[in-house]
Protein backbone atom coordinates (compact mmCIF):
# COMPACT_ATOMS: atom_id res chain seq x y z
CA UNK A 1 0.00 0.00 0.00
CA UNK A 2 2.93 2.32 0.75
CA UNK A 3 4.43 1.81 -2.67
CA UNK A 4 1.06 2.55 -4.22
CA UNK A 5 0.68 5.83 -2.35
CA UNK A 6 4.22 6.75 -3.23
CA UNK A 7 3.61 6.24 -6.94
CA UNK A 8 0.44 8.31 -7.06
CA UNK A 9 2.09 11.06 -5.04
CA UNK A 10 5.28 11.37 -7.07
CA UNK A 11 4.17 10.44 -10.60
CA UNK A 12 3.21 13.94 -11.77
CA UNK A 13 6.17 15.85 -10.27
CA UNK A 14 8.55 13.27 -11.72
CA UNK A 15 6.98 13.57 -15.19
CA UNK A 16 7.31 17.36 -14.97
CA UNK A 17 10.97 17.11 -13.93
CA UNK A 18 11.85 14.64 -16.67
CA UNK A 19 10.23 16.70 -19.42
CA UNK A 20 11.61 20.03 -18.18
CA UNK A 21 15.15 18.79 -17.64
CA UNK A 22 15.16 17.17 -21.07
CA UNK A 23 14.00 20.52 -22.48
CA UNK A 24 16.73 22.36 -20.61
CA UNK A 25 19.36 19.83 -21.69
CA UNK A 26 18.43 20.27 -25.36
CA UNK A 27 18.32 24.05 -24.89
CA UNK A 28 14.67 24.33 -25.89
CA UNK A 29 13.03 27.70 -25.10
CA UNK A 30 10.81 25.93 -22.61
CA UNK A 31 8.35 28.68 -21.74
CA UNK A 32 7.78 29.79 -25.35
CA UNK A 33 7.30 26.22 -26.45
CA UNK A 34 4.97 25.59 -23.53
CA UNK A 35 2.77 28.57 -24.49
CA UNK A 36 2.70 27.45 -28.10
CA UNK A 37 1.46 24.02 -27.02
CA UNK A 38 -1.01 25.36 -24.47
CA UNK A 39 -2.76 27.36 -27.21
CA UNK A 40 -3.57 24.09 -28.93
CA UNK A 41 -5.29 22.98 -25.74
CA UNK A 42 -7.83 25.80 -25.92
CA UNK A 43 -8.75 25.02 -29.50
CA UNK A 44 -9.23 21.36 -28.67
CA UNK A 45 -11.52 22.01 -25.73
CA UNK A 46 -13.67 24.32 -27.85
CA UNK A 47 -13.88 21.61 -30.48
CA UNK A 48 -15.07 19.07 -27.91
CA UNK A 49 -17.72 21.29 -26.31
CA UNK A 50 -20.57 20.73 -28.82
CA UNK A 51 -20.27 16.95 -28.66
CA UNK A 52 -20.02 17.12 -24.87
CA UNK A 53 -23.29 19.06 -24.66
CA UNK A 54 -25.01 16.61 -27.00
CA UNK A 55 -23.76 13.58 -25.08
CA UNK A 56 -24.51 14.82 -21.58
CA UNK A 57 -28.04 15.96 -22.48
CA UNK A 58 -28.84 12.57 -24.04
CA UNK A 59 -27.41 10.67 -21.07
CA UNK A 60 -29.26 12.69 -18.45
CA UNK A 61 -32.60 12.50 -20.29
CA UNK A 62 -32.07 8.77 -20.64
CA UNK A 63 -31.33 8.36 -16.94
CA UNK A 64 -34.04 10.65 -15.60
CA UNK A 65 -36.75 8.96 -17.67
CA UNK A 66 -36.42 5.46 -16.22
CA UNK A 67 -35.60 3.72 -19.53
CA UNK A 68 -32.76 2.00 -17.67
CA UNK A 69 -35.21 0.10 -15.44
CA UNK A 70 -37.11 -1.10 -18.51
CA UNK A 71 -33.88 -2.29 -20.14
CA UNK A 72 -32.82 -4.15 -17.03
CA UNK A 73 -36.20 -5.86 -16.87
CA UNK A 74 -35.85 -6.87 -20.53
CA UNK A 75 -32.35 -8.38 -20.34
CA UNK A 76 -32.61 -10.05 -16.94
CA UNK A 77 -33.49 -13.52 -18.32
CA UNK A 78 -30.41 -13.34 -20.57
CA UNK A 79 -27.98 -12.16 -17.89
CA UNK A 80 -29.25 -14.85 -15.51
CA UNK A 81 -27.79 -17.41 -17.93
CA UNK A 82 -24.32 -15.91 -17.45
CA UNK A 83 -24.84 -15.81 -13.68
CA UNK A 84 -24.56 -12.03 -13.55
CA UNK A 85 -26.16 -10.99 -10.23
CA UNK A 86 -29.24 -8.84 -10.91
CA UNK A 87 -28.12 -6.32 -8.27
CA UNK A 88 -25.22 -5.38 -10.54
CA UNK A 89 -27.30 -4.88 -13.71
CA UNK A 90 -27.90 -1.13 -13.26
CA UNK A 91 -24.12 -0.69 -13.16
CA UNK A 92 -23.60 -2.85 -16.24
CA UNK A 93 -25.77 -0.43 -18.22
CA UNK A 94 -24.66 2.79 -16.59
CA UNK A 95 -20.90 2.17 -16.66
CA UNK A 96 -20.39 2.76 -20.40
CA UNK A 97 -22.46 5.95 -20.46
CA UNK A 98 -21.63 7.88 -17.30
CA UNK A 99 -18.58 7.75 -15.05
CA UNK A 100 -19.83 9.96 -12.23
CA UNK A 101 -23.26 8.33 -12.13
CA UNK A 102 -21.79 4.84 -12.01
CA UNK A 103 -19.42 5.82 -9.21
CA UNK A 104 -22.41 7.06 -7.22
CA UNK A 105 -24.21 3.81 -8.00
CA UNK A 106 -21.24 1.68 -6.90
CA UNK A 107 -21.03 3.61 -3.63
CA UNK A 108 -24.74 3.01 -3.10
CA UNK A 109 -24.61 -0.72 -3.94
CA UNK A 110 -21.58 -1.24 -1.69
CA UNK A 111 -23.30 0.57 1.16
CA UNK A 112 -26.40 -1.57 0.77
CA UNK A 113 -24.79 -5.01 0.35
CA UNK A 114 -21.44 -4.47 2.06
CA UNK A 115 -18.03 -4.00 0.45
CA UNK A 116 -16.98 -7.56 1.25
CA UNK A 117 -20.13 -9.23 -0.07
CA UNK A 118 -20.12 -11.02 -3.41
CA UNK A 119 -22.14 -8.23 -5.04
CA UNK A 120 -19.86 -5.61 -3.48
CA UNK A 121 -16.76 -7.27 -4.88
CA UNK A 122 -18.28 -7.75 -8.32
CA UNK A 123 -19.36 -4.11 -8.66
CA UNK A 124 -15.92 -2.96 -7.44
CA UNK A 125 -14.28 -5.10 -10.10
CA UNK A 126 -16.66 -3.93 -12.83
CA UNK A 127 -16.17 -0.29 -11.88
CA UNK A 128 -12.38 -0.58 -12.00
CA UNK A 129 -12.05 -2.64 -15.13
CA UNK A 130 -13.82 -0.50 -17.74
CA UNK A 131 -13.95 3.11 -18.76
CA UNK A 132 -16.86 5.34 -19.69
CA UNK A 133 -16.96 4.28 -23.34
CA UNK A 134 -19.35 6.92 -24.64
CA UNK A 135 -17.52 9.76 -22.97
CA UNK A 136 -14.13 8.58 -24.26
CA UNK A 137 -15.48 8.09 -27.78
CA UNK A 138 -17.26 11.44 -27.85
CA UNK A 139 -14.32 13.41 -26.54
CA UNK A 140 -11.62 11.74 -28.62
CA UNK A 141 -13.50 11.56 -31.90
CA UNK A 142 -15.10 14.96 -31.32
CA UNK A 143 -11.68 16.55 -30.81
CA UNK A 144 -10.50 15.61 -34.31
CA UNK A 145 -13.84 15.80 -36.12
CA UNK A 146 -14.39 12.13 -36.92
CA UNK A 147 -18.01 11.43 -37.80
CA UNK A 148 -17.95 7.86 -39.06
CA UNK A 149 -16.56 5.76 -36.25
CA UNK A 150 -17.01 2.44 -38.09
CA UNK A 151 -16.64 -0.55 -35.74
CA UNK A 152 -15.06 1.29 -32.79
CA UNK A 153 -18.16 1.30 -30.57
CA UNK A 154 -18.92 -2.32 -31.32
CA UNK A 155 -15.39 -3.42 -30.41
CA UNK A 156 -15.46 -1.31 -27.24
CA UNK A 157 -18.80 -2.80 -26.20
CA UNK A 158 -17.48 -6.32 -26.81
CA UNK A 159 -14.53 -5.54 -24.54
CA UNK A 160 -16.96 -4.11 -21.99
CA UNK A 161 -19.15 -7.21 -22.07
CA UNK A 162 -16.10 -9.43 -21.64
CA UNK A 163 -15.02 -7.43 -18.60
CA UNK A 164 -18.50 -7.78 -17.08
CA UNK A 165 -18.49 -11.54 -17.50
CA UNK A 166 -14.85 -11.78 -16.40
CA UNK A 167 -15.63 -9.72 -13.26
CA UNK A 168 -18.38 -12.11 -12.19
CA UNK A 169 -16.27 -15.14 -13.04
CA UNK A 170 -13.05 -14.10 -11.31
CA UNK A 171 -14.88 -13.00 -8.16
CA UNK A 172 -16.69 -16.33 -8.03
CA UNK A 173 -13.41 -18.23 -8.47
CA UNK A 174 -11.35 -16.19 -6.01
CA UNK A 175 -13.82 -15.29 -3.30
CA UNK A 176 -16.71 -17.72 -3.82
CA UNK A 177 -20.33 -16.66 -4.11
CA UNK B 1 -23.58 4.51 -35.13
CA UNK B 2 -23.30 7.34 -32.57
CA UNK B 3 -26.13 9.05 -34.48
CA UNK B 4 -28.52 6.17 -33.86
CA UNK B 5 -27.55 5.79 -30.21
CA UNK B 6 -27.95 9.48 -29.56
CA UNK B 7 -31.34 9.43 -31.25
CA UNK B 8 -32.40 6.34 -29.31
CA UNK B 9 -31.33 7.75 -25.93
CA UNK B 10 -33.14 11.04 -26.43
CA UNK B 11 -36.33 9.73 -28.06
CA UNK B 12 -36.74 6.77 -25.71
CA UNK B 13 -35.88 9.05 -22.79
CA UNK B 14 -38.57 11.59 -23.63
CA UNK B 15 -41.20 8.98 -24.57
CA UNK B 16 -40.66 6.84 -21.46
CA UNK B 17 -40.39 9.98 -19.35
CA UNK B 18 -43.82 11.12 -20.58
CA UNK B 19 -45.31 7.68 -19.95
CA UNK B 20 -43.78 7.51 -16.47
CA UNK B 21 -45.08 10.95 -15.61
CA UNK B 22 -41.53 12.24 -15.22
CA UNK B 23 -41.87 15.00 -17.81
CA UNK B 24 -40.68 17.68 -15.43
CA UNK B 25 -37.62 15.75 -14.27
CA UNK B 26 -36.65 14.81 -17.81
CA UNK B 27 -36.94 18.39 -19.05
CA UNK B 28 -34.96 19.67 -16.10
CA UNK B 29 -32.27 17.03 -16.66
CA UNK B 30 -31.90 18.05 -20.30
CA UNK B 31 -31.48 21.73 -19.51
CA UNK B 32 -29.20 21.21 -16.50
CA UNK B 33 -26.83 18.89 -18.25
CA UNK B 34 -26.24 21.37 -21.09
CA UNK B 35 -24.83 23.63 -18.39
CA UNK B 36 -22.87 20.77 -16.84
CA UNK B 37 -21.18 20.14 -20.19
CA UNK B 38 -19.88 23.71 -20.25
CA UNK B 39 -18.65 23.43 -16.66
CA UNK B 40 -16.89 20.21 -17.59
CA UNK B 41 -15.25 21.81 -20.61
CA UNK B 42 -14.10 24.81 -18.57
CA UNK B 43 -12.71 22.47 -15.93
CA UNK B 44 -10.86 20.65 -18.67
CA UNK B 45 -9.52 23.84 -20.23
CA UNK B 46 -6.74 24.57 -17.75
CA UNK B 47 -5.51 20.99 -17.42
CA UNK B 48 -5.67 20.58 -21.16
CA UNK B 49 -3.47 23.65 -21.75
CA UNK B 50 -1.03 22.53 -19.07
CA UNK B 51 -0.50 19.10 -20.60
CA UNK B 52 -0.48 20.11 -24.26
CA UNK B 53 2.07 22.77 -23.32
CA UNK B 54 4.23 20.31 -21.44
CA UNK B 55 3.90 17.75 -24.21
CA UNK B 56 5.09 20.34 -26.69
CA UNK B 57 8.32 20.66 -24.66
CA UNK B 58 8.62 16.87 -24.53
CA UNK B 59 8.22 16.73 -28.28
CA UNK B 60 10.58 19.57 -29.21
CA UNK B 61 13.28 18.26 -26.87
CA UNK B 62 13.18 14.84 -28.50
CA UNK B 63 11.87 13.01 -25.43
CA UNK B 64 8.86 11.68 -27.32
CA UNK B 65 11.17 10.36 -30.02
CA UNK B 66 13.06 8.30 -27.42
CA UNK B 67 9.84 6.89 -25.97
CA UNK B 68 8.63 6.08 -29.46
CA UNK B 69 11.77 4.07 -30.12
CA UNK B 70 11.49 2.15 -26.85
CA UNK B 71 7.87 1.18 -27.41
CA UNK B 72 8.24 0.27 -31.07
CA UNK B 73 8.18 -3.54 -30.77
CA UNK B 74 4.72 -3.68 -29.16
CA UNK B 75 3.28 -0.65 -30.90
CA UNK B 76 4.17 -1.93 -34.34
CA UNK B 77 2.00 -4.99 -33.77
CA UNK B 78 -0.94 -3.06 -32.36
CA UNK B 79 -0.74 -0.18 -34.82
CA UNK B 80 0.81 -1.50 -38.04
CA UNK B 81 -0.57 1.48 -40.03
CA UNK B 82 1.55 4.05 -38.19
CA UNK B 83 4.86 4.67 -39.97
CA UNK B 84 8.14 4.21 -38.08
CA UNK B 85 9.14 7.03 -35.77
CA UNK B 86 5.86 8.91 -36.18
CA UNK B 87 5.01 11.12 -33.14
CA UNK B 88 1.59 9.41 -32.85
CA UNK B 89 3.32 6.44 -31.20
CA UNK B 90 4.88 8.66 -28.54
CA UNK B 91 1.56 10.30 -27.74
CA UNK B 92 -0.22 6.94 -27.54
CA UNK B 93 2.42 5.55 -25.18
CA UNK B 94 2.26 8.63 -22.96
CA UNK B 95 -1.54 8.36 -22.79
CA UNK B 96 -1.51 4.65 -21.97
CA UNK B 97 1.16 5.26 -19.32
CA UNK B 98 -0.92 8.04 -17.75
CA UNK B 99 -3.95 5.75 -17.68
CA UNK B 100 -1.88 2.96 -16.19
CA UNK B 101 -0.66 5.19 -13.39
CA UNK B 102 -4.19 6.49 -12.82
CA UNK B 103 -3.42 10.06 -13.85
CA UNK B 104 -6.85 10.65 -15.37
CA UNK B 105 -6.32 14.40 -15.66
CA UNK B 106 -3.22 13.91 -17.73
CA UNK B 107 -4.56 11.00 -19.73
CA UNK B 108 -7.34 12.88 -21.54
CA UNK B 109 -5.17 15.70 -22.98
CA UNK B 110 -2.49 13.18 -23.97
CA UNK B 111 -5.13 10.98 -25.60
CA UNK B 112 -6.52 13.89 -27.59
CA UNK B 113 -2.96 14.71 -28.66
CA UNK B 114 -2.59 11.11 -29.83
CA UNK B 115 -5.86 11.33 -31.75
CA UNK B 116 -4.79 14.49 -33.59
CA UNK B 117 -1.48 12.82 -34.52
CA UNK B 118 -3.47 9.84 -35.84
CA UNK B 119 -5.75 12.22 -37.72
CA UNK B 120 -2.70 13.58 -39.58
CA UNK B 121 -2.17 10.09 -40.99
CA UNK B 122 -5.83 9.77 -41.94
CA UNK B 123 -6.65 10.17 -45.62
CA UNK B 124 -10.41 10.34 -45.08
CA UNK B 125 -10.80 13.01 -42.41
CA UNK B 126 -14.35 12.22 -41.28
CA UNK B 127 -13.88 8.45 -40.93
CA UNK B 128 -12.06 6.64 -38.14
CA UNK B 129 -8.96 4.62 -39.04
CA UNK B 130 -8.22 1.19 -37.60
CA UNK B 131 -5.43 2.71 -35.51
CA UNK B 132 -7.91 5.13 -33.96
CA UNK B 133 -10.29 2.31 -33.11
CA UNK B 134 -7.46 0.31 -31.59
CA UNK B 135 -6.35 3.27 -29.52
CA UNK B 136 -9.86 3.97 -28.24
CA UNK B 137 -10.56 0.35 -27.38
CA UNK B 138 -7.29 0.15 -25.43
CA UNK B 139 -8.37 3.28 -23.61
CA UNK B 140 -11.81 1.99 -22.69
CA UNK B 141 -10.34 -1.22 -21.29
CA UNK B 142 -8.70 1.02 -18.66
CA UNK B 143 -5.80 -1.05 -17.40
CA UNK B 144 -4.78 0.70 -14.22
CA UNK B 145 -2.00 -0.18 -11.80
CA UNK B 146 -3.95 0.97 -8.75
CA UNK B 147 -7.70 1.55 -9.06
CA UNK B 148 -7.62 4.27 -6.41
CA UNK B 149 -11.23 5.46 -6.65
CA UNK B 150 -12.73 2.02 -6.11
CA UNK B 151 -10.34 1.34 -3.22
CA UNK B 152 -11.35 4.63 -1.61
CA UNK B 153 -15.06 3.81 -1.93
CA UNK B 154 -14.50 0.37 -0.43
CA UNK B 155 -12.50 1.57 2.55
CA UNK B 156 -15.06 4.30 3.23
CA UNK B 157 -17.73 1.58 3.30
CA UNK B 158 -15.75 -0.26 5.98
CA UNK B 159 -14.24 -3.07 3.91
CA UNK B 160 -11.89 -5.38 5.82
CA UNK B 161 -9.60 -5.53 2.84
CA UNK B 162 -10.32 -2.69 0.41
CA UNK B 163 -7.42 -3.60 -1.91
CA UNK B 164 -8.40 -7.22 -2.44
CA UNK B 165 -10.10 -6.28 -5.72
CA UNK B 166 -6.87 -5.06 -7.36
CA UNK B 167 -6.16 -8.55 -8.68
CA UNK B 168 -9.68 -9.14 -9.94
CA UNK B 169 -9.71 -5.75 -11.64
CA UNK B 170 -6.42 -6.52 -13.39
CA UNK B 171 -7.76 -9.81 -14.68
CA UNK B 172 -11.07 -8.31 -15.84
CA UNK B 173 -9.23 -5.35 -17.45
CA UNK B 174 -6.76 -7.57 -19.26
CA UNK B 175 -9.53 -9.81 -20.58
CA UNK B 176 -11.31 -6.69 -21.81
CA UNK B 177 -8.16 -5.35 -23.46
CA UNK B 178 -7.31 -8.66 -25.13
CA UNK B 179 -10.83 -9.20 -26.45
CA UNK B 180 -10.92 -5.57 -27.58
CA UNK B 181 -7.65 -5.98 -29.50
CA UNK B 182 -8.92 -9.16 -31.13
CA UNK B 183 -12.23 -7.47 -32.00
CA UNK B 184 -10.49 -4.49 -33.62
CA UNK B 185 -8.11 -6.70 -35.61
CA UNK B 186 -11.00 -8.87 -36.75
CA UNK B 187 -13.29 -6.00 -37.71
CA UNK B 188 -10.58 -4.03 -39.48
CA UNK B 189 -10.04 -7.11 -41.61
CA UNK B 190 -13.75 -7.36 -42.31
CA UNK B 191 -14.26 -3.67 -42.98
CA UNK B 192 -11.16 -3.49 -45.15
CA UNK B 193 -7.89 -1.90 -44.08
CA UNK B 194 -7.71 1.84 -44.36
Amino acid sequence: MNVINWISLYAIPVVFLIILSMGAYKEVKVFDIFIEGAKEGIETVLKILPSLVGLLVAISVFRASGVLDLLIFAVKPLTDIFGIPSETLPLVFLRPISGSASLALVTDIIKRYGADSFVGRVVSTMMGSTETIFYTLTVYFGAVGIKKIRFTLLAALIADLVSVIASVWICTVLFGR
Amino acid sequence: MLNYIWLFMLVSGFVVGIMNGRVKEVTQAALDSAGTAVELAIGLLGIMCLWTGLMNIAEKSGLIRHITKLARPIMQRLFPEIPRGHPAIGAIVMNLAANFLGLGNAATPLGIKAMSELQKLNRNKDTATSSMSMFLVLNTAAIQLVPTTVIAVRSLAGSKNPVEIIGTIWIASCSAAISGIIAVKLFSGLYGKR
